[in-house]
């Protein structure tokens, strides 16, 4: 009996139905509950056109039904190129790449970020730009005629402190992903 | 004319050829760019992470142009969007100014909101203007076609670019490729993104995304691809082969950046512009001109 219920019942998603509002005091976030479905984006998006996984209709939809968790943990929300093709044509100013950023930044506060980004906020932290300028870099730089760049910017780890976001990358909560 | 050229992190390490062909261009023009060499990111790849500390570390940039009385000029296209984004935030929106400075003045630093901020090739396109690129002309380029990349951050999201060009129908990297007497090519992917931000979260997707422009631009006739943007180069030059040796394709396809197209033009020394350090060595194009 038991199986059969496991095999005949669909997985029933926990829903919050407040995750639309607090999506729209996110930053980027304010306008989702705008959208009216009607698809324009995930029509013109290059990423879901290859990737089926990423569907930003769809994925507003599932923000607006209360599906927290499954948004927040999952791949797809990373997926958005920033090309801000369906933010330009959305006749509903939803701001369709800010709302992903929104998400993103959620997700990173709870705990769900994906290593790729980390890895990039922490070479910004430690070098203050994504690629380290070493010596041999500054030494072809210096050849070609152009300025040297320091190595390193301290003021960037310092602004990690003020917006806490170096506790929130050192707490490991960026860990799951 | 005097603006803080904003190099980021991937030109200055990864597409000398770029910075040095724009910093001889501008020069030339009357142009001139200051290093600000503590310069930190420009806070793009942190938005998604971290929304606070993004427009921090842009409005630190932002301040250490305003301490020097400069406009900033950048030269990639996703520095260019968050830049412009927050330079405009903080114009307009007094409280997010105050919480931006107290933040600032933990770093000895301030802002008053008044550094504006622009693409160099829209500087070439608005501020120079077509006339006086086409007076600096020396050398028409008439034996090449070439086909442009607008890329997205250069032209979205619109409303932070004072409708300098359309969204939809650009047409301003078009003109300034005329300009130099080459034939501007028209493609059917022209206003497609390169996947570049999505690279590292899945390399499969970004890739196609290049390829797909890489096919359409090789059936089109190019001799090369038009480029304003670092990160655009990294996929369609750096990648170029690789995405080409995963469909058993070889394109061959030079990319050039849009100052070492005018360059060339107005008649500098391929050397001088970096040519043979781009990506992809442009051997067959040089042998056109000489």
């Amino acid at each position: 009996m038991e199986s059969a219920q496991k095999k005949d019942v669909p997985v029933v998603t926990i829903l919050d139905p407040k995750f639309k509002y607090e999506v729209a005091r996110e930053p980027g976030g304010e306008n989702i509950k705008y959208c009216f479905q009607c698809g324009t984006c995930t029509s013109g998006c290059k990423v879901a056109e290859l990737d089926s996984k990423y569907n930003p209709r769809k994925i507003i939809r599932m923000v607006i039904l209360g599906m927290r968790e499954r948004v927040l943990s999952s791949d797809f929300i990373w997926l958005c190129a920033t090309c801000y093709t369906c933010h330009e044509r959305c006749p509903q100013d939803v701001r369709i790449p800010e709302v992903m950023n929104a998400l993103k930044n959620i997700a990173v506060r709870e705990g769900y970020i994906h290593p790729a980004f980390r890895a990039q906020a922490e070479l910004i932290a430690g070098y203050g730009r994504l690629y380290e300028v070493d010596e041999l870099a500054n030494e072809k730089r210096t050849d070609w005629g152009l300025q040297e760049i320091p190595q390193g910017c301290p003021e960037v780890a310092e602004i990690y402190g003020i917006t806490g976001l170096a506790d929130l990358l050192s707490s490991g909560a960026g860990g799951k992903s | 004319m005097k603006m803080a050229v904003f190099l980021g992190c991937t030109v200055p390490v990864r597409n000398l050829s770029y910075e040095l062909s724009a910093k001889r261009v501008a020069g030339e023009l009357g142009l001139e760019l200051v290093d600000i060499p503590e310069f930190n990111c420009c806070g793009y790849p942190v938005k998604s992470v971290h929304h606070e500390t993004a427009y921090l570390l842009a409005a630190r940039n932002l301040a250490l142009a305003e301490e020097r009385g400069l406009d900033i000029c950048t030269l990639c296209s996703a520095c260019t969007s968050v830049l412009t984004e927050v330079s405009r935030e903080l114009a307009s929106n007094e409280a997010l100014l105050d919480a931006t400075c107290k933040s600032l003045g933990m770093l000895g630093r301030r802002y008053s909101g008044k550094v504006k901020v622009r693409h160099f090739v829209r500087v070439l396109y608005e501020d120079i203007g077509l006339e006086a690129l086409k007076k600096a002309v020396k050398r028409p380029l008439d034996m090449f076609s070439i086909a442009s990349h607008y890329g997205c951050h250069y032209l979205k999201p619109s409303e932070i670019y004072d409708g300098f060009d359309h969204p939809e129908v650009p047409e301003s990297l078009d003109k300034l490729v005329a300009v130099t007497g080459a034939r501007a090519v028209d493609y059917r992917t022209k206003k497609d993104c390169c996947g570049g931000a999505i690279l590292g979260v899945d390399e499969e997707t970004a890739l196609s995304m290049a390829r797909a422009k890489l096919d359409d631009i090789n059936s089109a006739g190019a001799d090369a691809i038009n480029l304003i943007c670092p990160f655009c180069s990294v996929m369609y030059g750096a990648n170029q082969r690789k995405i080409g040796s995963g469909h058993g394709v070889k394109y061959d396809l030079p990319i050039l950046y849009y100052p070492q197209i005018l360059g060339l033009a107005m008649g500098i020394n391929h050397e001088e512009l970096g040519l043979m350090q781009n990506p992809i060595r442009p051997r067959a194009l040089l042998a056109k001109i000489s």
